[in-house]
């Protein structure tokens, strides 16, 4: 119990600088159990398909998943702090036609893309002013401005498909951006590498640093864990969420302008339903719905999972709604198994 | 006097580190208003919560009606026949009045399901009898707050209750309403009834009760019929000890002025607050629950936005939009709710402390642990943090120690001026007293302190000056060695002046 402190007599116990670290909270900590099912996931693949280990296929893969994966690291920061953006899909689509459009007035790839992230960075802006000014749940709000983004494309594009893009943008999404290049020892070699995934590698990165090293990080986490002390202790806690708003949909764009290159062509329809597949990206990540709690770690190893699972099952023709099934599966048991184990060790001290 | 209605016999209740109630007896007799007094955390809610079924007294027993009686539950409270008009009506807006006034005792009719005709016509029946002209099928939200004791008055008397506690009952009432509720009060007592009547105001204690309980430190001491004290009795009853012993208090040279306020005002709470604070002094700012101390405190600090007043801190004028402004001049707030405004319970003490500084551990650009640690081990130490580690999560430790760390805080910005609000509520006797001296010890350093506290003594034992606030103004303003806990008292509640 507590002793009345004499003054002067401060060190008659010692406190720790680090927290003791024992192995089963680390071997059920969620990076580790993402990281085995990782492994697993590319083991069962490469013994059921002789196709998927081979570099040029992983690397298509890689593309088929990095658009969402880019838009999953905003979504992160935004569940985070206990916001969402369920806009972001319709935010893809807006920007693509935006891209679509200026592409047939004959404007320069690089020029697409900052229409890409400008259109992006408005809508972003936009559901931002929203949440943070009218004080508005962004659940709420992005659903809305889901229908609206989405909406605008339909009214403006009707059924008619934007197809006309110049060579050197449609490049940058179907080519690779680093080549497949032999070093000449055996075995060792630099894959090919789509520009999308290599975007979303340096992004990962500079999110993971910013996030976990930085004070702003640092003010996200308290952001998460309580709203209201965090503004006490002085952080701009409405600031730094329209700032991520801004970023969750300049990513958004940006990913649209990947996608757009990539396919070649856009409808009304592009990337429909993506924003269920980032929330789940992001929630397999470890990332807590309840804010507060979440790695970049975590949901970069989330994001390969997802990927090379979709990727391993379609390699061996399983059908997208199998693949639907088994993913949905996947999610509810890994955020359910430290709850069994918690469960069971309740269940074993109690007995 | 005929037997009581309800008694208390010898009841203790304590939570870890305070004794909230100890030994106490009162009985209800029907018919008459009993008045329960004392200071904030004097046990009065504790008596109600034990009265109502949410506590469990360790022990003691409850009689009512001469026989012994154990709540576990607030329902086993009710079939009892007590109910409780809670300060901040406990109700569902949403619902109607008569779906409030009979929640959770709905009659049925023979297919199983509600009773509607029958419950909207009793409930019209029961609002008739205490004269509320308000409409059984009104959604709750429309109602007034006055009028929403009424309906929890109806809903009272539907459990054919036999004991009403109102608690504070007045607080967001006009002078027209109250008379009102007291109307009804004293038909319930016509009724035979048993109202138990808890307010700080005491033009209203003699106005309605007849009999008083004072309870102060968790202990009964007094009790008797109103008639039969004056005012001056009952403060001094509820204040009682000697309190300048209680804190040494250390000798600190006090400067020149560091903050001067003038004319603070927001819209609603507080208005025309002006003081000047000096360095190494400790100011006290003394007043009821809702006098608008903490209100003004959070519009210094830029939670809330002020309407007007100007604010110097060293002689140069000071805009202050948002708690980083504060900080960034040198002003320190610690708020008064450790769990959800002081402490991120779910973070560990370093990142705790460091929280409101961490421009101060940044290298580059990246936050640098070995610093923030070096931090978090020199304030942890001065302030005798307990803990494993300095990465342990907040949510493990005691209160005191949560306190601790919150304090911790606010001393890593360095500030000139620091604003205590309540620091000392709720935790234990061992961590408030290394509190009390810590806050000596600032004093001693420099720093100007405002101390906002409901404790008598603690605000009587550490402040060098002491300012009463009362519906949000500045009432009155003592000197150390120039003050009596009766005159604080008094002009805290607004007790005539020559009583006091």
């Amino acid at each position: 119990m507590n002793v009345p402190v004499q003054p002067g007599q401060q060190d008659r116990y010692t406190v720790l600088d680090t927290a003791p670290r024992r192995l089963r909270d680390f071997l059920l900590s969620w990076d580790v159990i993402l990281v085995i099912l990782f492994v697993l996931t590319i083991v069962v693949n490469s013994l059921v398909s002789p196709y998927f280990l081979d570099v040029y296929n992983l690397a298509d893969a890689t593309s088929n998943f990095s658009e969402k994966a880019i838009i999953a690291l905003g979504m992160a920061l935004l569940i985070l702090v206990r916001d969402i953006d369920l806009s972001v899909a319709a935010i893809v689509a807006l920007a693509s036609m935006g891209i679509g459009y200026a592409a047939e007035a004959g404007w320069s790839p690089t020029m697409l893309f900052a229409v890409g992230l400008g259109i992006g960075l408005l809508c972003g802006v936009f559901n931002g002013a929203l949440v943070t000014r009218f004080r508005l749940p962004s659940i709420v709000v992005t659903i809305g401005t889901m229908s609206l983004f989405r909406g605008l494309t339909q009214v403006i594009l009707g059924d008619q498909a934007l197809r006309s893009y110049p060579q050197g943008f449609l490049d940058l999404g179907q080519s690779y951006f680093i080549p497949m290049t032999e070093t000449g020892i055996p075995w060792l070699f630099i894959p090919p590498v789509p520009l999308s995934f290599l975007v979303f590698l340096v992004l990962a990165l500079i999110f993971g640093i910013v996030l976990h090293r930085t004070a702003v990080g640092r003010q996200l986490f308290a952001i998460g864990s309580n709203p209201v002390a965090a503004r006490f202790s002085g952080v701009p806690v409405n600031r730094l969420r329209f700032l991520l708003f801004g970023l969750s949909g300049m990513l958004s764009g940006l990913a649209g302008a990947l996608l757009t290159a990539r396919l070649g062509s856009m409808r009304s329809n592009i990337a429909v339903g993506w924003e269920l597949d980032i929330v789940t990206m992001v929630i397999l990540g470890g990332v807590s719905i309840a804010g507060g709690v979440g790695s970049i770690l975590g949901v970069f190893l989330a994001v390969l999972v997802l990927g090379l699972v979709t990727f391993g099952m379609a390699l061996n023709n399983i059908p997208g709604q199998v693949i639907s099934v088994y993913i949905g599966a996947l999610l509810i048991a890994v955020i359910s198994i430290p709850r069994i184990f918690e469960r069971l060790r309740a269940w074993r001290a109690g007995r | 006097m005929s037997d009581p209605v309800l008694t208390l016999t010898a009841v203790s209740k304590s939570f870890p580190g305070v004794r909230a109630l100890h030994d106490v007896s009162l009985s209800l007799q029907s018919g008459r208003v009993t008045a329960l007094i004392g200071e904030n955390g004097a046990g009065k809610s504790t008596i109600v919560k034990i009265l109502t079924g949410i506590y469990r007294p360790d022990s003691g027993e409850i009689h009512v009606g001469g026989a012994a009686r154990h709540f576990s539950s607030p329902r086993d409270a009710w079939a009892a026949g007590i109910a409780a008009i809670h300060q901040e009506t406990v109700m569902f807006d949403e619902l109607t009045v008569a779906e409030n006034i009979f929640m959770g005792h709905m009659p049925v009719a023979a297919t199983g399901g509600v009773d509607w005709s029958r419950m909207r016509a009793r409930a019209a029946d029961l609002l008739e009898r205490i004269d509320a002209p308000i409409p059984p099928g009104l959604p709750l939200k429309r109602l007034s707050v006055a009028q929403k004791h009424l309906v929890e008055i109806a809903r009272a008397l539907s459990h054919e209750a036999q004991v009403v506690i109102m608690d504070e009952p007045t607080a967001a009432l006009s002078a027209n309403e109250i008379d009102d509720l007291f109307r009804i009060v004293e038909q319930l007592k016509a009724e035979g009834h048993a109202v138990v009547f808890i307010s700080h105001k005491f033009d209203e204690i003699f106005r309605i009760a007849d009999d008083f309980v004072c309870l102060r430190d968790g202990e009964k001491v007094g009790e008797g019929p109103v008639a039969s004290v004056t005012e001056a009795e009952l403060v001094r009853m509820m204040v009682g000890r000697p309190v300048d012993q209680v804190f040494p208090k250390r000798d600190v040279p006090i400067g020149d002025v560091v903050l001067s306020v003038e004319g603070l005002s927001n819209a609603t709470e507080y208005a025309d607050i002006s003081f000047d604070l000096r360095k190494g002094e400790i100011l006290g700012l003394y007043g009821l629950v809702g006098a608008g101390r903490t209100e003004a405190m959070q519009g210094l600090f830029g939670i809330t936005p002020t309407t007007r007043g100007r604010v110097t801190l060293e002689g140069r004028p000071l805009a202050v939009a948002s708690p980083a402004d504060a900080i960034a001049a040198g002003i320190s707030y610690v708020p008064e709710d450790r769990q959800d405004q002081g402490a991120i319970l779910s973070l560990g003490i370093r990142e705790n402390v460091t929280l409101a500084s961490l421009g101060q551990y940044v290298r580059g650009l990246f936050l640098s642990r070995p610093l923030e640690i070096d931090e978090t081990r020199h304030l942890g130490r001065r302030l005798a943090v307990k803990a494993s580690s300095w990465e342990q999560r907040l949510a493990e430790l005691s209160g005191g120690n949560q306190q601790k760390v919150v304090i911790a805080k606010w001393l890593a910005t360095r500030p000139k001026v620091i604003v205590l609000d309540e620091p000392t509520k709720g935790i234990d006797i061992g961590s408030k007293a290394a509190v009390h001296e810590f806050i000596g010890e600032l004093a001693g350093e420099g720093l100007a302190v405002v101390l906002i506290s409901s404790e008598l003594p603690e605000v009587m034992g550490l402040a060098d000056r002491l300012i009463v606030m009362k519906e949000g103004r500045i009432v009155e303003e003592f000197q150390r060695g120039r003050w009596s806990a009766e005159a604080i008292v008094g002009a805290a509640t607004g007790a005539r002046r020559d009583a006091a």
